[in-house]
């Protein structure tokens, strides 16, 4: 089921931080770093404070610092989801 | 000066000193919806994205957890009243209130004990002067709230769910609040916080479908665990900023109301003022007319 690409949305507690299609994404859990690819089974992560990598579907990239949430995937619906994240240039 | 005249000017001072007040109130509502507004829209992307990874697990997985499966038999249910710290808005306390007793009566009805969790003082005042026994009460910023409040909501009625029913827990949670629509519709809305009832945006699985395999890091109970009150959190701050935006929509409502009152009222006693002026002027002069034509009758 690899589709185009994957919907990635980071949303800390009082704002959307980024969202729009994605090629990888790559976490860090609490177990260590993870890189999601399209047509990644679902899954349910604890975050580890770290840095989330998103490479965009133009081949750009962003780093955004996430803290004290997870990462929910599922039908090539990424969401990184923390009390606190922000775009870190 | 006449005595009716006196009287009517008094009544139109008394109703030109209302209006400075709700005229005021009016503008310091409407000028705090926005910011109340734009705060809810902030918000709403992590409330939705916490609840849709919630029902994503529940749908498509069968782990046992409390945040996922019904409890088999419900004996104690809490509500969650949001209405506000201050009147003068309206209806829209009682509007939260009456929608919370129509559920407590269908929970009852059910078979099902309720206990009722309250913020807002108006909500504390409804059941205090009723002599009924909330579980917990928060008051103080209902209409500016922060995400202190929120946890602190949160650890409360996690606690209780946690608890068992013979303890004094709970197995069901409501919360009743008004959503915020837009500037002049705000409708109390109950919400099924736990256990969970599934939202939309995630698709129901057909019944040939298998479950796809989901994925735990570290493990499910540890995730789910960790969800479990990050849910309840975004779920009650949610509520509570759409609860505080509607009060401020609702006040500027009722208090734009009371203002336009207060010009009618002032327009009806102007006039009623006016006539009454009139009436003693003419009273006057047909006295003095009177008094000369009996003088000049005399000669």
């Amino acid at each position: 089921m690899a589709a185009a690409g994957l919907r990635v949305s980071v949303v800390s507690a009082d704002k959307d931080v980024w969202s729009g299609e994605a090629s990888m994404v790559v976490a860090k859990t609490v177990e260590g770093e993870i890189g999601i690819l399209p047509g990644h089974e679902p899954m349910l992560a604890i975050l580890a404070s770290g840095n989330v990598r998103v490479t965009t579907a133009d081949g750009s990239k962003i780093t955004a610092n996430a803290e004290g949430g997870f990462l929910s995937v599922e039908n090539n619906n990424v969401s990184v989801v923390a009390s606190a994240a922000e775009i870190v240039e | 000066m006449g005595a009716q005249l006196r009287v009517y000017r008094q009544k139109i001072r008394s109703a030109q000193t209302t209006k400075k007040i709700t005229r005021a109130m009016e503008l310091i509502s409407a000028s705090r919806i926005q910011k109340a507004q734009a705060r809810v829209a902030a918000a709403t992307p992590y409330s939705r994205a916490v609840t849709r990874a919630v029902s994503a697990v529940a749908t498509y997985t069968n782990i046992s957890h409390v945040l996922t499966t019904e409890p088999a038999k419900v004996e104690r249910a809490a509500i969650v009243i949001f209405a506000s710290d201050r009147g003068l808005a309206g209806a829209f306390s009682s509007q939260v209130l009456r929608e919370a007793e129509q559920l407590a009566e269908l929970l009852r009805s059910e078979g099902k004990d309720v206990a009722y969790f309250l913020v807002g003082r108006k909500a504390n005042a409804y059941f205090s002067f009723r002599r009924r026994t909330p579980e917990r009460v928060w008051t103080g910023g209902t209409d500016a709230p922060v995400f202190e409040t929120a946890r602190e909501i949160g650890e409360a009625i996690l606690e209780s769910f946690l608890r068992d029913a013979s303890e004094g827990g709970v197995d069901e949670i409501h919360i009743v609040y008004n959503r915020f629509v837009n500037m002049v519709s705000q409708v109390p809305e109950v919400v099924r916080v736990l256990p969970l009832e599934i939202v939309d945006g995630v698709e129901e699985p057909g019944d040939t479908d298998v479950l796809p395999l989901y994925e735990f890091e570290p493990d499910a109970d540890k995730v789910l665990d960790a969800l479990l009150p990050v849910y309840i959190e975004s779920r009650i701050y949610n509520a509570m900023l759409q609860s505080a935006a509607s009060e401020h929509a609702s006040r500027q409502r009722a208090m734009k109301s009371a203002s336009d009152n207060a010009d009618k009222l002032i327009r009806e006693y102007t006039r009623l003022a006016n006539n009454a002026r009139q009436s003693e002027i003419t009273q006057q002069i047909s006295e003095i007319v009177g008094g000369a034509d009996a003088l000049s009758d005399a000669k």
